[in-house]
C-alpha cells in the first residue's frame, strides 16, 4: 500500500492538490492511500515550510507549489519505480 | 560565423529559451501597440459612437485599459514565475538567519517580494524562520512586504496610473515594510509568540531543487495560469465598473468624499480596508475610477494597501502562533505606517 501526503491547512491550493494526487491514484492504477496532514507540527517536522507539500510512502517530492495533473502522477511514478530498484 | 555564434549559443539552455520565447515576446509587443488603434476602432467606428459622448468615453476606457492591464499582467507575472524559482523559503531563510536587526530587516523586504510566497503558508513559514533564528522584527519585514509589493498591485498601478506611482508604491511599501518590522522588533515581543513554537521540531529543509531553464519557463508559465486565470474576472468587472464611474458619475463627487480637504479620508480607508480581503485586482481598478473623479492618490493608495498588506482571514490564521497582543501590535503598527504614508503623499501631490 502505497503512501501518500498532502501537507497543507486546508486551503484551496492545498485541497486542489490532493484532488490530484486522488486522481493520480486512479489513473496509475495503484493501490494508495491519500491523507491531507493539516496537523503543523507534522508539517514542520517533514520539513515542509511553504505549503502544499506532497510526499509519497513519507519522501517529499514537491512543495510551495501546486503542480501539474501529469506531474503528479510522474512524481508517485518516480518514487515507486526508485523504490523497486 | 554569425551561424557559428548561434549554433553555439544554441548549446546554451539559456539561448534556447530566448529563442524559443521570441515569438511569443513578438506577439506580445505587437499586440501592445495596436491597443490604441483597435480600441478607438471598435468603439468610434465599428459603433459609431462619438469621442464627446459619455457612453463613448466609457466604451473605449473599457476596450482599451482590459486588455492593456491583462497584457501586462501576463508578460510580469511571467517573468516573475521564472524569477521566483530562483529564491524559495529555505533560501530566504538561510539568508535572514541570525542577521541582525537593521539590516536584516531591509533584506527581510526585499527578499518578500522575490520569495515564493502565500498567505496560507504564513504559519509554518513564520515557525521555519523562527527555528532558523530569524529575529521576530525581521521576520515581520517579511511578512508586511511580502504580500504588499507584489507584481499584480505593481502591474496594475504600473497600467492604470503610470511608472511613478508603481516605483512609489514599491518605495513606500518596503519603507513601511522595515519600519513596522524595525519598530516590533524594539518592542521585544517573544514572549508573546506561542510558546509551541519555540518547541517545533522542524525536519530536512533541504530542497535543491536541479531547474532547467525549461523547467523554469514551465513554473512561469504556471504562474500566469494560477494568477492570471484568477484575477481576470477582477480585472475585467473593476474595469467595467471605473469605466461607468468614469463615464457617468460627475467629477467632484468623489472629490467631497475622498477628496484631499478631509482630513479623516485616510485614516477612514485604512480602517475600512483592513476586513476587506481582497487581491489588488478587485480594488485598483475602482480606485482608478475615484481617483479620476478627484479622490486624492494617497487616499487611494492606502486604502488599496490596506486592503491587501492586512487582512482578517491571515490575522486569523497567524493567530494560532501569535497571542492577540501581538496580532494588535502588528495591525497596528502597520496601519499607523501606511496612514502616515497616505498623509505624506497627500501632501506632496
Amino acid at each position: 500500500m502505497v503512501k501518500i501526503e498532502v501537507f497543507g491547512s486546508g486551503c484551496a491550493n492545498c485541497q486542489r492538490l490532493e484532488e490530484m494526487a486522488k486522481a493520480a491514484v486512479v489513473n496509475l492504477g495503484i493501490e494508495a492511500q491519500v491523507e491531507h496532514v493539516t496537523d503543523v507540527k507534522q508539517i514542520m517536522a517533514h520539513g515542509v515550510m511553504a505549503t502544499p507539500g506532497l510526499a509519497v510512502n513519507g519522501k517529499i517530492v514537491s512543495k510551495g507549489r501546486v503542480p501539474s495533473a501529469s506531474e503528479v502522477m510522474s512524481l508517485i511514478a518516480n518514487v515507486l519505480s526508485e523504490e523497486e530498484a | 560565423m554569425a551561424s557559428k555564434v548561434l549554433a553555439r549559443s544554441l548549446d546554451r539552455p539559456a539561448a534556447r529559451l530566448v529563442i524559443g520565447l521570441a515569438p511569443a515576446a513578438l506577439v506580445w509587443v505587437g499586440a501592445y501597440i495596436m491597443l490604441r488603434p483597435i480600441a478607438n476602432a471598435i468603439t468610434y467606428d465599428l459603433f459609431h459612437l462619438s469621442h464627446d459622448t459619455r457612453l463613448g468615453s466609457a466604451v473605449n476606457f473599457f476596450l482599451y485599459d482590459t486588455p492593456k492591464v491583462l497584457l501586462l499582467l501576463t508578460g510580469i507575472v511571467f517573468l516573475m514565475g521564472i524569477v521566483r524559482t530562483f529564491f524559495s523559503p529555505e533560501s530566504t531563510r538561510r539568508l535572514l538567519g541570525g542577521r541582525r536587526e537593521g539590516v536584516g530587516n531591509v533584506a527581510a523586504a526585499g527578499l518578500g517580494i522575490v520569495t515564493p510566497f502565500c498567505s496560507c503558508s504564513a504559519v509554518p513559514l513564520f515557525i521555519g524562520f523562527v527555528e532558523a533564528g530569524v529575529p521576530l522584527g525581521v521576520t515581520f519585514s517579511f511578512l508586511v512586504s511580502a504580500p504588499m509589493v507584489n507584481e499584480v498591485a505593481v502591474v496594475l498601478l504600473f497600467g492604470l496610473f503610470g511608472w511613478k506611482t508603481a516605483a512609489l508604491y514599491i518605495g513606500l511599501g518596503l519603507a513601511i515594510a522595515i519600519v513596522a518590522g524595525w519598530v516590533i522588533g524594539r518592542l521585544r515581543m517573544e514572549r508573546h509568540v506561542e510558546p509551541f513554537v519555540y518547541e517545533i521540531a522542524v525536519g530536512q529543509l533541504d530542497s535543491a531543487e536541479a531547474l532547467t531553464w525549461s523547467d523554469r519557463a514551465a513554473r512561469g508559465i504556471q504562474a500566469v495560469r494560477d494568477i492570471v486565470g484568477r484575477v481576470w474576472p477582477f480585472v475585467v468587472v473593476g474595469i467595467a465598473v471605473g469605466a461607468a464611474i468614469h463615464g457617468y458619475v460627475p467629477q467632484d463627487t468623489m472629490a467631497h468624499i475622498m477628496g484631499e480637504g478631509a482630513w479623516w479620508s485616510v485614516p477612514a480607508a485604512v480602517v475600512l480596508g483592513v476586513p476587506m480581503y481582497s487581491n489588488a485586482a478587485g480594488v485598483l481598478p475602482v480606485i482608478e475610477a475615484l481617483i479620476d473623479k478627484g479622490a486624492a492618490l494617497g487616499t487611494a493608495l492606502a486604502f488599496m494597501m490596506s486592503v491587501v498588506a492586512l487582512s482578517l482571514p491571515e490575522m486569523i490564521i497567524l493567530r494560532r502562533v501569535l497571542k492577540w497582543q501581538l496580532i494588535a501590535v502588528f495591525i497596528g503598527v502597520v496601519a499607523a505606517g501606511i496612514t502616515i504614508v497616505g498623509f505624506v503623499f497627500n501632501l506632496v501631490f
